[in-house]
């Protein structure tokens, strides 16, 4: 008998399971991965940054019995009609198509009783979301499928679409399974077919163009409606201050870890800037142009909490957006599912073939049965609670820091746990005046 | 991101109304780019240079050009915050050399070639240099919204890397730090972070090497990447050129009395006989030019 | 018939005159003086009007058009109709790029050439363009027909989905998954109807038709240099 001891078989961490089984996959296949979802990868986030709260040199507000704002308005640069949100979260982009109609009206019933909006998607806007949305953003996207003034002028406000987090400089890609009749109609293409999504605007390029095409649109809509701009995190600073100068009303910045319906693998992993690092350039654009608040910033890209709402608006944005966590309220990859995930090969959490269309949570799915799993009267009451908290949240850590309004909070509220954070926050590391690249020092 | 216009008169007599022409396009297209403009002039030849410089004090400045740099076969004209001088062709480098050393900022040099150009609107700024006054054979005009350099003077265009040349541009390069670092490995230096004056560096570089215009301008389709339309100036005429996408804007009008380029038809409204001129939009990837 | 000079009014009071003829069922007629090539001349309109621009225009002319028939008796900048619904948009000079751009409905018709982008996108618009077109033609178009009495531009029809091309003269080359079709009687006629529509002096027997091969309709990896 052999009693050389032997080495334990060791794992390459360059090449691990999870890389070859990759490789492996497209091998086999000859396509890229396609999923939904944002980056997975870890990433220095608003867990990074703390409230340093009231003590003895500021004073806090009582919880229960001093009033702190939350409210918010977009739109207060050109529009007649600028859009009053009663809590600074609001309802992200997403698709009818990639989403079920009912999915789209729960989305609807719950944003509408927190008192916020919600926004359309890449497939036009139904009248599931229209009638039970009382704020409705309806977004301007390259593929502009389903556009039409009617429904430009019936919407509270208008996103153009430049880019998105999860794939700035990239269109998206819906495999045929989900263009179901329905979809394909409001899409005019074929049913059952592979759809690509433009990542340019097919009538404009640049900042210099997209400011004509914002005229048009006013002045299609009667100058009523705030534009919104929505931005994939790039290069904040220039982008934010080209979005302002092309006549924007309200920036929307998406970082990395925003979701995305169907898109590359390799795109969402490895392209653009995670949230944290996107805020304080576009911030410090609006406030180099002297527009900080007057054009507002709602930032988006893996908000879960109301502490990443408080973290968000103290550095500098006016407003947050959600989709993955709206969608995990609904319902999506709730555990009760776990043995339908495991029957697709994966496990609740951790599902994200949303183009794919067999979703068990009925969401983001166009099949007849599946959709029936979800209730959208349910649906929309368990996201309107999840608003509720997360605003009740954001008002604790506000008050906290002595805010008679979420919006006073500043960047001097915060520190920051890592390096990493302190430097793309601009936030002192804890316990020291001091972050990475911090002028005069 | 850009407004562009461009003027080359074919007819002697509409000279004296080139700066007048040329600034109506400019204004015309100030929602293009209401950061900056610029302007070069192709006016009348001197035996010598003329040096543009500009400065942020020219009262302090300019106030001892003229005895420094004046006299017989020279002149100096100051035109507010930036000065012409002609100076003999031989002493041109180590005048130019003394210009910088005072802190001056070199715009530009040329027999004919004088550029202007300033921050803020085009109007304010053909206004503030008396453009519509000058008078030359053409012409070459920018407004800027700048996307990813400072908003300064020396970030707007045109930018000038060669006697008598001149280029603007509209669009966005996607390689020009790469090539900003080989060019500069060939000894050819840019002053700003601009990706256009990287085009004009391009440009005046595979010129000095022996190029013709043309070549240098079909170079730019092989060696420089992104979406760009280009309207680059000589002492003798002007080229412009598209990237193979061509989809930043750019429309063209000859008549019997001039060729007129610009970002957007409506900076030729006002340009006589403009009912009748042949209007069209230059192709992707094709070089034009033209001469006197 | 109204005449509004746009030197003297502004493009918000143009706008919301000729905007206005859809709550009030208008179905008269206006001239619009000097546009001098501004943007957005004639937008968002959605009744039966008819509407003639006496001069040239800039981007998005008659953009989202309803119902209306507009009439421009110069050129057109970029985006000429885009995204239009019912109606009928007419340029009696050339189209700048982009023109009938995600187009829904109605005819587009130009009397001189359009350049690059003609019809990219568009989902179910009519386009007769009597002159050529540029580069890029049909990009993507999903539904509608184009008709080009002229030539061509390179990459006709990339990536065209269920868009039906017809052009009587030479095409300089055809982008990814764009062939030639045969052209059967029921093309044939349909081309009568527009050209006579359009009032193009031209036979449907000199048109040739191009249409989508669908192969990139589902990913595949021997596709990949399509990509």
């Amino acid at each position: 008998m052999d009693k050389t001891p032997r080495t334990e078989p060791r794992q390459s961490w360059t090449f691990s399971r999870e890389v070859t089984s990759e490789i492996r996959r497209a091998a086999a296949t000859g396509i890229y991965d396609i999923r939904g979802g944002g980056a997975k990868r870890r990433v220095p986030h608003f867990d990074d940054l703390l409230f340093l709260g009231a003590s003895m040199s500021r004073y806090p507000l009582e919880g229960y019995r001093e009033a702190c704002g939350t409210s918010v308005t977009l739109g207060t640069r050109f529009a007649k009609k600028p859009v009053e949100l009663k809590i600074p979260v609001t309802i992200a982009g997403m698709s009818f198509g990639a989403l079920s109609g009912d999915a789209k009206e729960a989305l609807g019933r719950g944003a509408t009783a927190a008192g916020t909006s919600t926004t359309t998607g890449d497939g036009g806007m139904t009248e599931e979301e229209r009638g039970h949305s009382a704020t409705l953003v309806y977004q301007y996207l390259p593929s502009r499928y389903g556009m039409n003034p009617d429904d430009l002028r019936r919407a509270d406000a208008i996103e153009i679409v430049v880019g998105q987090g999860a794939k700035p400089g990239g269109g998206g890609m819906l495999l045929g399974q989900k263009i179901t009749e329905r979809v394909a109609g409001m899409r005019d293409l074929p049913v059952g077919i592979d759809q690509r999504s433009a990542c340019r605007h097919p009538d404009w390029t640049g900042p210099d163009d997209l400011e004509i095409k914002i005229l048009e649109l006013r002045e299609i809509t009667g100058w009523e409606k705030p534009i919104y701009v929505k931005l994939g995190g790039a290069r904040p600073y220039y982008d934010t201050a080209l979005a302002v100068k092309a006549g924007a009303d309200v920036v929307v910045l998406d970082g990395m870890q925003g979701g995305t319906a169907a898109t590359q693998d390799v795109f969402i992993e490895h392209v653009g800037q995670p949230t944290l690092a996107c805020i304080r350039p576009a911030v410090q654009a609006l406030q180099d142009l002297g527009l900080h608040r007057e054009v507002q910033l709602v930032v988006s890209g893996g908000i879960r909490s109301g502490a990443d709402v408080a973290k968000a608006l103290a550095l500098g944005a006016d407003a947050v957006a959600i989709g993955t966590a709206a969608l995990i309220a609904l319902g999506d990859n709730d555990p009760k599912w776990e043995e339908e995930y495991r029957a697709l090969g994966t496990t609740a959490g951790a599902y994200d073939d949303w183009h794919e269309g067999r979703d068990p949570a009925g969401i983001t799915t166009q099949d007849p049965e599946l959709m029936q799993r979800l209730d959208p009267v349910a649906a929309g009451r368990r996201l309107r609670n999840y608003l509720a908290v997360m605003t009740l949240e954001c008002q604790t850590i506000a008050r906290a820091c002595g805010k008679s309004h979420v919006h006073n909070l500043e960047p001097e509220d915060l520190c920051a746990l890592t390096m990493e954070a302190a430097a793309m926050a601009r936030v002192p590391l804890a316990g020291t005046d001091w972050y990475p690249g911090k002028p005069g020092f | 991101m850009c407004g562009i216009v461009g003027l080359f008169l074919k007819k002697t007599e509409l000279r004296p109304r080139l700066g007048d022409m040329l600034t109506d396009m400019l204004v015309t297209m100030t929602d293009r780019g209401p950061d900056s403009a610029g302007i070069a002039i192709y006016g009348d030849e001197v035996d010598g240079l003329k040096i543009t410089v500009q400065s942020d004090t020219p009262a302090e400045d300019f106030a001892t050009l003229e005895a420094e740099f004046g006299g017989a076969g020279r002149t100096v004209r100051v035109v507010d915050t930036h000065a012409v001088l002609t100076v003999p062709r031989a002493e041109a480098a180590d005048v130019a050399a003394r210009l910088e050393a005072r802190g001056l900022r070199i715009m530009g040099a040329g027999a004919s070639m004088e550029i202007f150009k300033e921050v803020g609107r085009p109007e304010e700024v053909a206004a503030r240099f008396g453009i519509r006054a000058m008078g030359g054979s053409h012409g070459i005009g920018h407004t800027r919204m700048a996307t990813e350099s400072a908003v300064t003077t020396l970030g707007a265009h045109p930018f000038s890397t060669g006697d008598d040349q001149c280029l603007v541009h509209n669009g966005s390069l996607s390689n020009h730090n790469q090539m900003r670092r080989k060019l500069a490995g060939k000894g050819v230096f840019t002053r700003t972070e601009n990706d256009t004056e990287v085009g004009a560096a391009y440009i005046s570089s595979r010129i000095a090497e022996g190029a013709t215009l043309g070549e240098a301008l079909e170079g730019t389709l092989r060696d420089l990447d992104g979406f760009f339309t280009f309207v680059t100036g000589t002492r003798t005429g002007f080229g412009v050129v598209r990237d193979p996408i061509a989809c930043k804007p750019a429309v063209m009008a000859e008549t019997e009395d001039y060729v007129a380029f610009a970002s957007e038809y409506r900076a030729f409204a006002d340009l006589p006989g403009i009912g009748a001129a042949r209007v069209w939009e230059p192709e992707p990837a094709t070089v034009y030019f033209w001469e006197r | 018939m109204l005449t509004i000079d746009m030197a003297t009014t502004a493009l918000r009071e143009v706008n919301a005159t000729l905007q206005a003829q859809a709550r009030e069922g208008g179905q008269g007629r206006f001239v619009l003086d000097n546009p001098r090539g501004a943007h957005a001349v004639a937008v968002g309109l959605d009744a039966p009007i008819e509407v003639i621009v006496k001069g040239s225009t800039g981007y998005y002319c008659a953009g989202m058009n309803k119902h209306a028939t507009v009439r421009v008796e110069g050129s057109v900048g970029p985006g000429v109709a885009e995204n239009m619904m019912s109606g009928e948009v007419e340029v009696a000079g050339d189209a700048s790029q982009y023109a009938g751009a995600t187009g829904r409905g109605g005819l587009l018709n130009i009397r001189g050439n359009a350049s690059s982008r003609c019809g990219i996108s568009m989902k179910g618009i009519d386009i007769v363009v009597h002159g050529n077109i540029g580069h890029m033609s049909a990009f993507m178009a999903q539904k509608g027909n184009l008709v080009v009495l002229g030539d061509a531009g390179d990459a006709l029809g990339d990536s065209l989905y269920e868009a039906r091309l017809f052009v009587r003269g030479a095409v300089r080359s055809l982008g990814a998954d764009c062939e030639e079709k045969e052209m059967r009687a029921e093309h044939l006629s349909f081309l009568k109807e527009i050209l006579a529509r359009a009032g193009a002096d031209a036979a449907p027997e000199e048109f040739r038709r191009y249409g989508s091969a669908r192969k990139l309709y589902h990913f595949n990896v021997d596709n990949a240099d399509a990509y």
